[in-house]
């Protein structure tokens, strides 16, 4: 049992247990005795029989495959992946935050309530809106959230308003938000500038559209320039302007989407105020809002209530509840300790290193060598981030962007995101963050240099990477086409 | 420059002139002025780690949890005990910082733990299929009606009062996004879901029928008849569970059920005051196409050995964009990697022993007490009482260091003296005695009156 690739199950062995179950101080009456005998399982589900060494070490064995950010540099564009400081781990534990049921009565819950009401401010202040939910689970579940409190909205004023528009460059989540809230999507387009077309917008902006939804910088690391135009555009058709958070990371202290006429904003805690991504989640997506669209945020809000706290779940307007409970307060915590400890200054500092790191990083790769292969798609100052093409590797090396992107992992950095935005050919989107080094940065173009020098002479070495790491590359069509996704015992015999 | 930050005046010197503009300010010449914010943003100073520490561990302070108490509270989230190798292997940095796996070749542990969690949610469900993680539960729910508006196109949504009442607002809160009308059914007079009720709400254009395993009160309900009743137009039967129970319970796949979806805070999850914690979704194979979320599979490397990706990515909003199945992407990887672990864990016989515990401390729990009974019937994890003079024995509950449970008359009115006992395996046989104690010396003064 040497091959690391077994999984917990096929590690089993009946009789092993790592755990002893607490002694039954209670009348052990026969099960058949308290169930009816229709609802009782009769096959025990199939799970490990496994000790705890054993389990520990698989875990970890496991573990040990995972590239992640304490390791190394990742620079996965619109994902944010910044450092994650170490004391939120420590004070997300103390049972006063972790052992503190949700239901427990607001009188007993003060420092909670209390550190969710400090949160929502700041969240406000650094929005510009004043209003804030912290329900939504993810940035996803604030776009629906946002889109909702957009239909609430309009239906209040006695208006049937049908389509959302997103532009080209937007996340897949945009698009996907707008069809699960009911609403058509029409696309706008992208203007020579990288920013959005605005004769485009203006020529769509009927009045059957709901929302703009926009982010700013963005996908392209863009801030556009006519934001305030496009805020006129969109509320003089009527609709709201929906702002997606992903890219916060790039104006924290120097513009807010509320003075830049944004009607609601999502924040996504898991990229710009440091919630550690966990290979997937958790994260959180709270909502800011302006005055007209706060009557309908969702129940219940944090309010403050003579001397302390409370939830008030009297809002009759309100769309109701998008999930159980608060939201996922872990996660405030986390987020609310990286603002005490950075405070304003510092925030602003975090938005303005972010900007500077991918502006001297993208200035590296607008070297000889480099340029002629990866050229800067819009080749004008970027704000958090910027997309590359990989079009000229392809044409004059052979090399494809996936191919350079899986030839990266071979030096111990995690690749850009790929292939997005979809407007740009063979795109690379690179967010350095601001918690990265010069020295990082540096060597990340030297990667860079060294995989396209290397295709120059072997472009085999880059199409058939990675080499190093304990898989190669994985089969994906055959996975979707008979897909596998559990485990099964081998059949007897 | 702040901890988290390292530009020193070297490297900013050298790292404008590479850029090429005068200073940090030029580097946002792109903004208009005239939606600059001009000013700091109004918020206290920064501080050092040991002042956040302290600030943040007066607030914990002024919570009382389920540390401090004996905590019969539930209705969704339950004071379980977490193992001690939980916190060991979720601090991993390995486990901890990565992004979602979109580089399988350097993500094979978070992949394999994703397929080995879908195996174990696989098991307790009865359903071939499951993804790797959605939310929490009540937002699982509104996914499942989601799901059953794409299978079937159909418009109405029907849902027993025994769904968590968190469970119903989020339905009905996503339902009127993508246009769906739901229509709640009654509990009989012993908190059962009426099934008679339920078949008469089932007509030609409901999309999918939602109950829930054991019920909001605790109820074991008869989920075979359920089934039968919600089926009989074509609708998706989706079934709302607690994981736990089901290592005793007959797995809702087995009786019919289409969609099992639920909460995980129980597997392994800290209360955290709501969340962070998991939802989990598993389904008959005919939906995998149509599932929401990541699903990791089993395939081979180029070198032919046993690798996992993420599969079946058509479904997903990064590639499909407006035509995918769902709109979520982060969801709750490390909570369903302590779901899995939780679940090794126990094991294959610790998982049964752990349901049985429950099954019967929630039985002496309500014998004990000798309350009038809301739901009479079979219970688990969770029972049901009225409680005459229900303010004074929380008052008087609360003074002995006891959180007696959840008040039912908030999400049931025609419950207004009804209070939710939840019962987990830190709560001892003595706990529930003194809970009984708390209770009973309640008698003597209602006579008086």
């Amino acid at each position: 049992m040497t091959d690391d690739t077994v999984t917990v199950f096929e590690r089993s062995r009946p009789g092993r247990r790592a755990f002893t179950v607490p002694t039954t101080d209670v009348p052990e009456v026969p099960v058949e005795d308290l169930l009816p005998a229709e609802a009782i399982r009769e096959t025990p589900a199939e799970l490990p029989e496994i000790t705890e060494p054993e389990l520990v070490r698989h875990y970890t064995t496991l573990s040990s495959k995972n590239f992640h950010l304490d390791e190394g540099f990742y620079p996965l564009g619109s994902c944010t992946m910044k450092h994650n400081p170490k004391l939120h781990e420590r004070v997300a534990a103390l049972p006063g935050h972790a052992r503190l049921h949700p239901l427990q009565d607001p009188d007993y819950a003060q420092g909670a309530l209390e550190l969710m009401w400090k949160l929502q401010v700041a969240l406000g202040e650094i929005a510009g809106l004043p209003h804030v939910s912290l329900q939504p689970s993810a940035g996803s579940h604030g776009e629906l959230a946002g889109l909702l409190l957009t239909r609430a909205y309009h239906e209040d004023r006695g208006e049937q308003r049908t389509k959302v528009l997103t532009p080209d460059t937007a996340h897949g989540t945009n698009p996907a938000t707008v069809t699960m809230a009911g609403y058509e999507v029409v696309k706008v387009g992208t203007a020579e500038d990288g920013g959005v077309d605005v004769e485009d917008l203006r020529a769509k902006a009927g009045d059957d559209v709901a929302c703009l939804m926009l982010t700013n910088p963005n996908t392209l690391g863009l801030f556009d320039r006519n934001i305030e135009e496009i805020a006129h555009i969109v509320h003089d058709a009527g609709a709201t302007l929906y702002y997606d958070g992903a890219n916060l990371n790039a104006v924290m202290g120097i513009a807010r989407p509320g003075d830049m006429g944004f009607d609601i904003v999502h924040f996504n805690l898991h990229k710009t105020f440091t919630q550690p991504h966990g290979g997937g989640g958790p994260g959180a997506g709270p909502i800011a809002c302006s005055d007209r669209i706060e009557p309908f945020l969702p129940i219940p809000q944090v309010v403050q209530a003579g001397d302390g706290f409370d939830l008030d779940f009297d809002r009759p307007k309100s769309i109701g509840k998008l999930r159980g409970f608060q939201g996922n307060f872990g996660v405030f915590v986390r987020s609310y300790a990286y603002i005490c400890s950075l405070g304003g200054d510092g925030l602003k500092d975090v938005s303005e290193v972010a900007v500077l790191n991918a502006n001297y990083l993208k200035a590296l790769l607008a070297a000889p060598g480099i340029k002629e292969y990866l050229p800067i798609a819009f080749d004008r100052l970027c704000m958090h981030e910027f997309v590359v093409s990989g079009r000229g590797a392809k044409e004059k090396l052979g090399v494809r962007t996936l191919d350079v992107a899986k030839r990266m992992l071979d030096h111990d950095v995690h690749p850009p995101t790929v292939y997005f935005p979809l407007l740009v050919d063979e795109a690379l989107m690179i967010e350095p963050t601001e918690t990265e080094t010069k020295e990082r940065l540096d060597h990340f173009a030297e990667v860079v240099r060294a995989i396209l020098d290397e295709a120059k002479d072997d472009p085999q070495v880059a199409r058939t990477a990675p080499h190093t790491t304990p898989v190669r590359r994985l089969d994906e069509a055959g996975a979707a086409k008979r897909p596998v996704v559990r485990w099964r015992p081998a059949p007897d015999g | 420059m702040s901890r988290y930050t390292g530009v020193t005046d070297e490297d900013l010197r050298a790292m404008l002139g590479a850029i090429g503009v005068d200073s940090l300010e030029g580097l946002f010449a792109d903004i208009p002025e005239s939606v600059r914010l001009g000013r700091e943003i109004d918020l206290p100073p920064g501080r050092s780690e040991q002042e956040v520490y302290e600030h943040l561990a007066a607030l914990a302070r002024r919570n009382r949890s389920a540390e401090e108490e004996i905590t019969f509270l539930g209705a969704g989230m339950y004071d379980n005990y977490v193992p001690a190798l939980i916190d060991t292997l979720l601090s991993r940095s390995e486990f901890l910082t990565p992004y979602t796996p979109y580089q399988p070749e350097i993500s094979q542990g978070g992949l394999q733990v994703m397929f080995e969690f879908q195996t174990a949610i696989s098991e307790l469900t009865g359903l071939p299929v499951s993804n790797a993680s959605v939310y929490e539960g009540p937002s699982a729910v509104a996914a499942a009606g989601y799901l059953a508006k794409l299978e079937t196109k159909r418009k109405r949504l029907v849902a027993s009062r025994g769904l968590h009442p968190h469970s119903r607002a989020a339905l009905a809160t996503h339902a009127a996004g993508y246009g769906m009308e739901v229509v709640e059914t009654p509990l009989d007079e012993e908190g059962y879901t009426d099934a008679e009720a339920l078949a008469a709400a089932v007509d030609d254009d409901t999309a999918a029928v939602f109950v829930q395993q054991p019920n909001f009160l605790g109820t074991v309900e008869d989920l075979g008849a359920l089934v039968e009743a919600g089926k009989r137009t074509g609708a998706l039967l989706v079934c709302a569970a607690d994981p736990i129970p089901l290592s005793i319970l007959k797995p809702p796949g087995e009786l019919g059920v289409d969609i099992c979806v639920g909460e995980g805070q129980t597997l392994g999850n800290r209360l955290d005051f709501g969340g962070p914690s998991f939802g989990f979704f598993a389904a008959d194979e005919r939906f995998i196409r149509k599932m929401p979320g990541r699903i990791a599979g089993e395939t081979r490397d180029v070198d032919g050995r046993r690798g996992f990706v993420l599969t079946l990515q058509t479904r997903e909003q990064h590639i499909r964009r407006e035509k995918a199945t769902h709109n979520i992407c982060t969801a709750q990887a490390l909570n369903a990697l302590a779901g899995v672990v939780y679940l090794s864990w126990l094991g294959k016989r610790g998982f049964v022993e752990l349901g049985e515990l429950l099954l019967r401390r929630t039985h002496y729990a309500r014998e004990t007490l000798g309350l009038a009974a809301i739901n009479p019937g079979p219970v688990v994890r969770e029972f049901a009482v009225r409680v005459p003079d229900l303010d004074a024995v929380v008052a008087r509950a609360r003074d002995a260091g006891i959180n007696p449970g959840y008040r039912l008359g908030r999400d049931y009115p025609e419950y207004p003296d009804g209070l939710l006992i939840a019962v987990t395996e830190r709560r001892t046989k003595d706990h529930i005695d003194r809970l009984a104690e708390v209770v009973g010396a309640a008698k003597p003064a209602e006579v008086g009156v």
